[in-house]
């Protein structure tokens, strides 16, 4: 026997296996966030950090769903070539997000600023860090899938689509973590 | 999806699937499998491992209680200086072996073994599944376990020795803690990693995979009981994850939020930006492992309701009942955190809520131990090893409920908090309670594993002489709690002068755990010696109707030679009219003879 419903629905549920599996995995995720916020007392008025860097790093990271959501639907077009130029924009974006994010580290460094400094800022470090590890996780799989993952195009269209698209929930899924955090840590 | 999917898949049918029918190379096939069996008897077999070593760490603690300050015999030098000089154990190496007796236990031992053993091995099987939704997400559930696994273990060898803050690591004490404590840390994040995959896993396989027929109101309880656990694992973990992080930045980055301001530590003004809170650590610590309780019990109450439907010839009494119970359990266990905490001042408001959710919870549980006790009434009952088991489990598991009650309420529990009472209930629980239900469904599973049975005769040898020892080990206990003996103490010093009518129960409840250690050899050379020689058995030795007993024993990949179909409920024994006094769930007819092999 095989592995049924990979790629297509079950009548009576209406999902396939990799749906399902991502949306519970992102629901134990949600938890968390909502755990971690509702635990920590937040310090309001912050003018440490650089709000302007960081609105250019929410731009950069919309930008990237934007570019994802393109390659899930070149795939669905039939157009690899198209797939693999949006998922590279993807990717370079993600990166592009990184490097910004790693300057604004630095400049708070040089202007003395530590996760040992105060709660505010080490929820601040803590925060992002586990974001950008989140961010480098979907580099990852979108490398992995933009090179050789792609190879599944010849052989199962189908299955190799549905592969972006849970991909794609998960960056839409970190995205909306950090459409959430810049208000709450820049602005606030 | 559109029409190009079906056409695609159709046509690519039989070639998606990698995990082809070919010879495979002796790592792949036993070592790196994605085979749902091979990976359930991976977790058995490292769980039942870490239960002989967290036995084996509280074995060393046992003596220290019972002959406080006397050299260790036979192993007391091996200890080394920095633990144990001269064979005499110190008191830092004690602590040490009370957190990681209770962190073995719980998180690398009965987990792995209920959860990721039973969980994978029986579960596909019973839904007529070929394998798990995602085999390769399984194969690395269980690594990210091995790793966090190895982890724990080598934490005893960096300075400082393991973790030694209890396996609740409250701060501000762990924080302070040696190395060890960091190393605890990273261990958990793996296991809990190793978790979350696999609960994810778990709701899909039990979602998508049920055989055509095989509606939610006929999976068999121990299905239900597996489902309601995973989910239990998937929304309580992930905050406790967060949690290590966060300990783990208190300790590692001088973060502070753990910590208050104005912390004095070894007599000097700890140097930190202090603002933080240590009732944070409590609530998220306590938020995942009240429902880590559920975790360490529900699958035990699977195994038993299928142990004991097979062994009285009869159906569970009340199955609707007993699957609307567990799973109100489980939405109930993540408002109950709190009782572990009516110590911290958390004013009455808020303590007589959850002293209300507690009792309310404690509904749920009843009623489940009732209707299995039900089940028992008017069956023809023969007494086999896994029922011997399951029976035991049913008082057991009561014993340990019962006392649990006085310490859901918070005036009594002020009395007893923090002493051997509390050791007492909650052991009656997780070891006379869960761990011989575990040990019942490995008797009962192990010909389905290996197509041989286990021995008979050492098979009640080793229950008759568990059973008593265990009781031995935890009766004294509540005794010595309810006389205010606490827990946690290397020898107790000045406190122990007001026990010292009880203290003498110490040595008795160790000798009661030497044995009970003598009676696990039984156990493990039965196990290993059945493997090659025990007595070959067909398909479905207990002739029981479930459907995992419709395949080969042991099953090949891939499970079974045709998609399996249920055309009734789990538990159809002794149905008046029948040929057998058992119908399969997959006979098309109720007068098919069972599947024969
Ligand atoms: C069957 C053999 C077992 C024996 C003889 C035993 C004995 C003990 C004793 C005497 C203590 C108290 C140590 C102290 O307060 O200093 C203890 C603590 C503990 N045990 Fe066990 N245990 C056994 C099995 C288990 C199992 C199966 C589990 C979990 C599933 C478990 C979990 C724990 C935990 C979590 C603690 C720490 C309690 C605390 O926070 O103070 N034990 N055990
Ligand atoms: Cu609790």
């Amino acid at each position: 026997m095989d592995i049924p419903y990979i790629v297509e629905e079950r009548a009576d549920t209406g999902l396939n296996n990799v749906k399902l599996g991502i949306w519970l995995f992102l629901a134990s995720e949600a938890s968390y966030v909502l755990l971690r916020l509702m635990a920590v007392e937040w310090p309001l008025g912050v003018d440490v950090l650089n709000v302007p860097l960081g609105a250019v790093n929410t731009a950069v990271l919309i930008g990237s769903s934007v570019t994802m959501v393109m390659a899930y639907a070149s795939l669905k077009m039939d157009s690899l070539d198209r797939y693999k130029w949006w998922m590279s924009w993807t990717i370079g974006l993600a990166l592009l997000f990184m490097v910004i994010k790693g300057f604004e580290y630095n400049h708070e460094f040089d202007i003395g600023n530590f996760p040992w400094t105060s709660t505010y800022l080490a929820i601040y470090f803590t925060m992002t860090g586990l974001h950008a590890l989140h961010i480098i996780g979907g580099v990852i799989v979108n490398s992995y899938f933009l090179g050789p993952g792609a190879k599944m195009w010849e052989t199962n269209k189908a299955q190799f689509t549905n592969r972006v698209e849970a991909a794609g929930l998960y960056w839409h899924f970190v995205d909306l973590v950090w459409i959430f955090l810049f208000p709450v840590l820049y602005l606030l | 999806m559109p029409d190009v999917t079906t056409a695609e898949h159709a046509a690519k049918a039989g070639h998606g699937h990698e995990h082809g029918h070919e010879e495979q190379s002796f790592w792949r096939q036993y070592i790196f499998s994605v085979d749902h069996k091979v990976i359930g008897i991976q977790y058995a077999i490292t769980g039942l491992l870490f239960l002989l070593f967290g036995f084996g760490l509280m074995m060393l603690m046992r003596w220290q209680i019972a002959y406080p300050g006397a050299p260790i015999p036979l192993i007391g030098g091996l200890l080394g200086d920095e633990r144990a000089p001269g064979g005499i154990m110190l008191p830092e190496f004690y602590n040490q072996l009370g957190a990681m007796h209770g962190t073995i236990m719980v998180f690398l031992g009965v987990v792995p073994l209920a959860v990721g053993g039973f969980g994978n091995f029986v579960l596909p099987l019973q839904i007529g599944a070929p394998d798990m939704a995602f085999p390769k997400l399984n194969m690395a559930s269980y690594w990210s376990f091995f790793l966090g696994g190895v982890v724990m273990f080598a934490s005893f060898f960096v300075p400082g020795g393991a973790a030694n803050s209890g396996w609740t690591s409250y701060a501000p004490l762990s924080v302070f803690a040696t190395t060890g404590q960091t190393l605890w840390l990273v261990g958990m994040i793996f296991l809990i990693t190793s978790s979350l995959l696999g609960s994810v896993n778990f709701i899909v396989t039990t979602i998508q995979l049920r055989a055509p027929g095989l509606s939610f109101m006929r999976l068999p309880f121990f299905v239900w009981a597996q489902l309601v656990t995973a989910f239990l694992l998937l929304l309580a973990f992930p905050p406790l994850e967060a949690a290590g992080v966060l300990q783990l930045m208190d300790r590692v980055a001088g973060t502070s939020f753990f910590l208050p301001s104005g912390l004095v530590y070894a007599d000097a003004p700890w140097e930190a930006s202090g603002g933080g809170s240590v009732l944070l650590w409590q609530h998220l610590f306590w938020f995942l492992a009240h429902p880590e309780v559920y975790v360490l019990i529900l699958p035990a109450m699977g195994i038993v309701a299928e142990i004991l439907a097979n062994n009285t010839r009869k159906p569970v009494w009340g199955y609707r009942v007993l699957v609307y119970s567990v799973v109100f359990l489980g939405f109930m266990s993540f408002v109950v955190w709190a009782p572990h905490m009516f110590l911290t001042g958390m004013g009455t408001t808020m303590s007589s809520f959850f002293q209300t959710t507690t009792m309310i919870i404690s509904i749920p549980s009843v009623v489940i131990l009732s209707a299995l006790f039900i089940t028992l009434y008017g069956g023809s009952i023969r007494f086999t090893v896994p029922m011997l088991f399951a029976l035991a489990f049913l008082p057991m598991f009561g014993i340990g409920g019962l006392t649990g009650l006085p310490l859901g309420l918070s005036a009594p529990d002020i009395h007893l908090h923090d002493t051997y009472y509390v050791i007492g209930h909650f052991h009656y629980v997780v070891a006379p309670g869960t761990l011989m239900a575990l040990f019942g469904g490995i008797y009962y599973w192990f010909p389905k594993a290996t197509g041989r049975k286990m021995s008979d005769l050492l098979g009640r040898i080793h229950f008759w002489g568990s059973f008593v020892a265990i009781n031995v080990v935890f009766m004294p206990m509540l005794y010595q709690g309810t006389a205010g003996m606490n827990r946690r103490m290397y020898d107790g010093g000045e406190q122990y002068q007001m026990n010292a009518d009880v203290l003498w129960l110490n040595e008795v409840i160790s000798i009661g755990a030497w044995v009970l250690a003598f009676f696990q050899l039984f156990f493990i050379y039965n196990f290993f010696n059945s493997i090659k020689r025990g007595e070959k058995v067909g398909a479905n030795p207990w002739q029981a109707t479930t459907i995992e007993w419709q395949a080969p024993s042991p099953p090949p990949h891939g499970n079974f030679a045709a998609p399996p179909v249920a055309y009734r409920g789990p538990y159809e024994y002794s149905v008046p009219g029948a040929p057998n006094d058992f119908v399969m769930q997959g006979d098309p007819d109720s007068a098919a003879q069972p599947a024969k092999v």
